[in-house]
């Protein structure tokens, strides 16, 4: 792939639609070259709007920039801008077969037709569909019309490409394996990436940094780790992961916390015995998922909390468990 | 009643019907070829009559076929960028519009004419050309064009398709030819179709629009019905199907060929 990569930089980059709908605050976002960023957030935040305005299918309001590099592309095309995109419905064209769906780019760019058959093969071959490459795209499944769709973002070397919720229309196994295969070809290729997702688990698992949105600004940008430890507000907290708050006047055993609200992830409470426990909860529902049980705990009549089960104990429902919070790794929010 | 005894009443049923539409088709051609059609078959066959309409109406066939393709070719380049403009647009803006060109469809082709008569009737070159009749077809046709290029345009994600196009680099006008029309292909072709068949088979219109001069295939029709022996009236009918029916054969296939 391209030798150099590209960085990204957006300046005041805001979304005002014509009919008056504010879809993106002034944002300033950085992006590395070489980087993979993941925009996280419930639909509506506005992480499309802002990948459209990246790839040139939506113009940033007044002032708003776009730098690629050192190159202002804001009043750059987007068939002039050199970027590789998959959409979430993966766009591909009915009227052509696999193997010119992928050459499409390099054929608008009138490359040597020789050299479209090789790089289409070792496209091709890069994606594990050298058998496809004469089917018609309604006889493909949906993982495999995601491999040509990458297939063909990729053939043009694109300096940046943009993700668009591309594993949303895939059932879950499908979805895991793909994110894999996904996660291993971008730090392959080193190339610029912005991924746009509402799914948690793919951001954690493909971002150098993730961006969380919502209502159309940024909440935090971070590490995957740090975003999960160290949420700055409790929109993230809630967003990333499952997040247990409990009043610290129900604690036994601890008087520092009164009057004080505690935040802290299921992972971080444990069951005890009773002489060591802060709190004396009911079990209310248990979920067995395999690696670990989920049990949905009553500490007082009505509020509750979710509280990760020992290793292959079963809990019965209306049983009484003793809790410990561990205080290291409480979530702190900033005031 | 067992399944059999179901089908055989059936397929009597579709028998009569086919034969009620097709007797008096078989008829006429039959008329066409016949010496005398009142003395019957027993006086023999023949291709006087045909001979002597083609001598009477060559002209009128190839002005009617002028007139079709003509007519077509406007209707394509008019249609189809219409048709995506108003797919592209949406909203209620583009159904006004798309209302307001299938007008002349639910409109009397008589009152088409005669508003075309009144406006333009004084432009004397123009009214005795054959451009005027084209004018009203063009009229009468276009939303036949614009509406099944339409659905097809709505039937599939085309903005969607476009943006991936654009986004590898092609221009607006190598994603129209390269995307927007080959998807567009059977809309199309079944718009073409009835376009074509429409404009010639056309008489409303064209029989208050046409003069002595321009006369199309319908006009020149009732013309021989009403002037002339019914043996060379038939004799054009035959040759009326001869011409369009493979023509619409061809289309047909043509647009069958894409599924």
């Amino acid at each position: 792939m391209e030798k150099g990569t590209t960085s990204i930089n957006l300046i005041n980059c805001g979304k005002t639609f014509k009919d008056g709908t504010r879809a993106l605050e002034k944002i300033n976002l950085n992006i590395k070259g070489g980087e993979t960023i993941v925009l996280l957030g419930p639909s509506g935040c506005g992480k499309t709007t802002l990948l459209r305005i990246i790839a040139g299918l939506e113009e940033p309001d007044y002032s708003g920039q776009i730098v690629f590099n050192n190159e202002n592309v804001t009043n750059l095309q987007i068939e002039k801008r050199n970027v590789g995109m998959v959409f979430q419905s993966y766009a591909l064209f009915p009227n052509m077969n696999v193997k010119e769906n992928i050459g499409y780019g390099l054929k608008v760019r009138k490359i040597d037709k020789n050299k479209i058959e090789d790089r289409v093969s070792e496209m091709l071959n890069m994606m594990h569909i050298d058998e496809l490459s004469s089917r018609k795209i309604d006889q493909l499944s949906g993982g495999q019309r995601q491999r040509v769709a990458l297939a063909r973002a990729i053939a043009v070397r694109p300096r940046v490409l943009l993700l668009d919720e591309p594993l949303t229309a895939l059932d879950a196994i499908l979805r895991d394996r793909l994110r894999v295969e996904i996660d291993s070809l971008l730090r392959s290729l080193g190339i610029t990436t912005i991924y746009v997702t509402h799914d948690q688990s793919e951001a954690m698992a493909l971002g150098d940094r993730i961006v969380v949105m919502s209502n159309g600004q940024i909440s935090q940008i971070g590490t995957p780790r740090n975003i999960y430890y160290n949420p700055e507000n409790e929109f993230v907290a809630d967003f990333i992961g499952t997040v247990n708050r409990i009043s610290g006047n129900n604690l036994k055993n601890l008087t520092s916390f009164e009057g004080q609200e505690l935040l802290f992830r299921p992972e971080d409470i444990d069951i005890v015995e009773k002489k060591y426990s802060h709190l004396t909860g009911v079990v209310k529902a248990s979920f067995f998922l395999g690696e670990k049980t989920r049990l949905i705990v009553n500490y007082n009549s009505t509020e509750q909390i979710s509280v990760e089960g020992k290793f292959k104990e079963e809990y019965k429902i209306g049983s009484e468990i003793f809790l410990k919070i561990n205080l290291d790794t409480l979530i702190q929010l900033p005031n | 009643m067992d399944k059999k005894t179901i089908f055989l009443v059936q397929l009597f049923f579709a028998l009569l019907v086919c034969s009620f539409l097709v007797i008096p088709v078989f008829l006429s051609v039959l008329a066409g070829v016949t010496q005398n059609f009142f003395v019957g078959i027993k006086s023999g066959f023949t291709i006087r009559w045909i001979v002597e309409v083609l001598n009477l109406y060559t002209d009128t066939i190839y002005l009617s076929l002028l007139i079709a393709i003509t007519c077509l070719l406007l209707t394509l380049i008019i249609g189809i960028p219409a048709a995506y403009v108003l797919a592209r647009v949406g909203g209620r803006i583009s159904r006004i519009i798309e209302e307001i060109i299938v007008l002349p469809v639910a409109v009397p082709g008589l009152a088409i004419a005669l508003a075309l008569i009144i406006i333009y009737g004084g432009f004397r070159d123009f009214r005795t050309s054959w451009y005027f009749i084209l004018v009203g077809h063009v009229l009468y046709t276009l939303p036949f064009m614009v509406r099944s290029v339409l659905a097809v345009l709505s039937s599939f994600n085309f903005k969607e398709l476009e943006e991936g196009a654009a986004s590898l680099g092609a221009s607006f006008w190598t994603r129209f030819f390269t995307i927007v029309l080959p998807n567009a292909k059977s809309g199309i072709l079944a718009g073409s179709l009835m376009v074509f068949t429409l404009s010639i088979g056309e008489f409303n219109l064209t029989w208050m629009l046409h003069t002595p001069m321009t006369k199309t295939l319908p006009v020149g029709l009732a013309d021989s019905y009403a002037s002339m022996r019914l043996e060379v009236a038939s004799a054009y009918t035959l040759i009326f199907f001869i011409m369009i029916i493979p023509l619409l054969l061809g289309m047909q296939l043509l647009s069958k060929d894409k599924n």
